[in-house]
């Protein structure tokens, strides 16, 4: 049998990064699905990829200049900076409308700094 | 009239010799969907006010005998991932239950520009993640052709609302295959074009390397119409093209003899469902039939195609689905004392159990220690799948496959094992990490009735190709 790659510690960790409060119930069926998963993954490792340059963008392919260097060689992607960008801002009501608290001012939370 | 089969021609001839006006059709429609969708579950809202103004200033263009513009009083409707302004848009959500956005997409506005009709908003796969439909928090949609069955996922209501007549075109988004699997379960024609061709802006992301929207429609003219309309370069979205876009319409009536059609031995090997490999092999063989000429191609990295797109979108996602957390919009969890515990409860009452478990893989994926074994590993695994792409179009002109590996299955069957699910997007997928086009048209049906879908796939920036053989193909069977 091969031994389960994520373990219930782990899951515990990754929801936490994940901003994710799993209930019991939750982080088991997680253990499982995620193994199952990332077994299926596995087979990528029968690939040799040592000299294959990873694609992060379909857009690199039409946009990308090859013969510049840093940023230059995303210059297709790049606008003019305008002080007011490609449009107005939202009026501050409108931007606060949805929120599910608000003063009328700012966005409001619970306590950020706990006792 | 025959809302079932209401093409964009139709509505235009309507609306010009006065046997309907933009507002009757509309109201029709709003009929058919009250009588039928009861029972489909193809639509999470409806935008009526919205779409009678919209009606009656295309009534009013036609009074005064102005000129009319292309989509001139065509009811559409939307996936309920692309924004619309002062209309709810839940992605199928409930972290979005009671959002309002604020400004519209840019391919809803260029639908509207362009004089259709917006009917409402398309039920979906919660974030656009499923197969079936079945992952929506509201409910799910059943097929119109066997409503036991799923419609396919994730844009299922889009898919739905065509096939059963509630709309003359939608709009979906494919990521992994979901406006093309869905056309296929249903009947319908689903066209994913190049990734870039059209604005994602006001698209709520799901994975953005991946992300693409496009119509689903009874006829492929009519894909090709609304095309048309929704791509080129917009300044919103710094990932699109700046390729210009050919007049796909007038494209299709240019001649198919001769054009190479690549046939590649991974799409039709295990899993796939004897009936459709039927129905796939009798359509290749129509194209050859038509003067096109069948060409032998591999694509040999195919296997790996389900593994590296559950790793790059999943990923990708768990980066954009950061910013629910109940500050600025949707939902937020009640009685939480602290700022911390107060995204933690949100997350977790409010996304569905596949949202989770993709925000999970993703993040696991990119976190210490494994980014290089997984994101990394998929990322040069989704270059050598570009690469064998780029080496078949050195050869061929489109390739013809399967659109699913099977019919639409039953509602429940395959909820309780993932990776069963990921693998109804076997023969879809591939096009998304490459970001080349790609249509699904229907090519006949199982014996129990259920369609069947022929998908065919080009190169970049070449979706004139593909819609022209795959016009050539409806026609021809019709003919």
């Amino acid at each position: 049998m091969n031994e389960d790659k994520v373990t219930e510690e782990d899951v515990s960790h990754v929801a936490e990064l994940a901003n994710l409060d799993l209930s019991e119930e939750e982080r088991t069926r997680m253990v499982r699905d995620l193994n199952s998963i990332l077994g299926y993954i596995e087979r990528l490792n029968e690939l040799n990829t040592d000299k294959v340059q990873p694609m992060a963008q379909v857009s690199d392919r039409y946009g990308v200049d090859e013969s510049k260097q840093g940023s230059e060689r995303f210059a297709y992607a790049a606008r003019e900076d305008v002080r007011e960008g490609l449009r107005s801002s939202l009026p501050h009501e409108e931007a606060l409308r949805n929120a599910p608290d608000a003063d009328g001012t700012f966005f409001r939370v619970p306590k950020v700094i706990e006792k | 009239m025959n809302l079932n089969t209401l093409t964009i021609d139709t509505v235009r001839s309507a609306l010009a010799e006065g046997t309907a006006t933009a507002t009757s059709l509309a109201l029709s429609f709003f009929d058919a969907i009250q009588k039928q969708d009861g029972e489909i579950g193809a639509f999470l809202t409806l935008s009526k006010e919205r779409a009678l103004i919209r009606a009656a200033e295309i009534d009013g263009l036609v009074k005064d005998g102005k000129p009319l513009p292309p989509l001139a009083g065509v009811p559409v409707a939307i996936k309920d991932v692309m924004v619309t302004r002062g209309v709810r848009t839940t992605a199928g959500s409930r972290i979005l239950d009671n959002f309002v956005p604020p400004y519209d997409s840019t391919a809803v506005a260029r639908l509207e520009q362009a004089g259709a009709v917006a009917l409402g908003k398309l039920n979906c796969d919660e974030f656009a993640m499923g197969s079936s439909n079945e992952n929506s928090a509201y409910h799910p949609v059943r097929n119109p052709r066997d409503t036991s069955r799923v419609p396919g996922g994730s844009s299922g209501g889009a898919a739905a609302a065509v096939a059963a007549g509630m709309a003359v075109a939608t709009l979906g988004s494919d990521t992994g295959g979901s406006i093309r699997q869905p056309a296929s379960f249903c009947g319908v024609v689903g066209m994913m074009p190049t990734y870039g061709r059209v604005s994602r802006y006001g698209l709520i992301a799901f994975a953005s390397s991946l992300d693409h929207i496009g119509p689903l429609t009874h006829s492929v003219k009519d894909a090709a119409l609304v095309l048309r309309t929704i791509a080129g370069r917009d300044p919103m979205d710094s990932t699109s093209a700046d390729v210009p876009v050919p007049d796909y319409v007038v494209e299709l009536e240019k001649p198919i003899k001769g054009l190479r059609v690549g046939v590649a031995k991974e799409y039709f090997g295990e899993g796939l469902d004897p009936e459709v490999r039927g129905s796939v092999e009798a359509a290749i063989d129509r194209l050859r039939d038509l003067g096109c000429e069948i060409v032998k191609v591999s694509l040999p990295h195919t296997e790996y195609a389900i593994p590296t797109y559950y790793i790059v979108a999943t990923a990708e996602a768990s980066a954009n689905l950061a910013r629910f957390d109940g500050v600025r919009y949707g939902y937020r969890s009640k009685k939480t004392r602290s700022l911390s515990e107060m995204y933690q409860r949100t997350r977790d009452e409010a996304f569905g159990t596949e949202v989770k478990r993709r925000i999970m893989l993703g993040t696991y994926a990119l976190s210490a220690g494994y980014y290089d074994a997984y994101y990394l590993k998929a990322q040069k695994v989704r270059a050598l799948l570009t690469r064998d792409f780029d080496e078949a179009f050195r050869k061929v002109d489109v390739i013809a496959t399967p659109t699913s590996p099977t019919a639409a299955f039953r509602l429940g069957e395959k909820v309780n094992d993932p990776l069963a699910m990921y693998l109804a997007d076997i023969y879809t997928v591939t096009a998304d990490l490459a970001g080349i086009p790609g249509i699904s048209v229907p090519c006949g049906q199982t014996k129990e009735n259920l369609p069947i879908g022929l998908q065919i796939l080009g190169k970049h920036f070449d979706e004139a190709t593909v819609l022209r053989l795959a016009h050539a193909y409806e026609t021809g069977v019709r003919e």
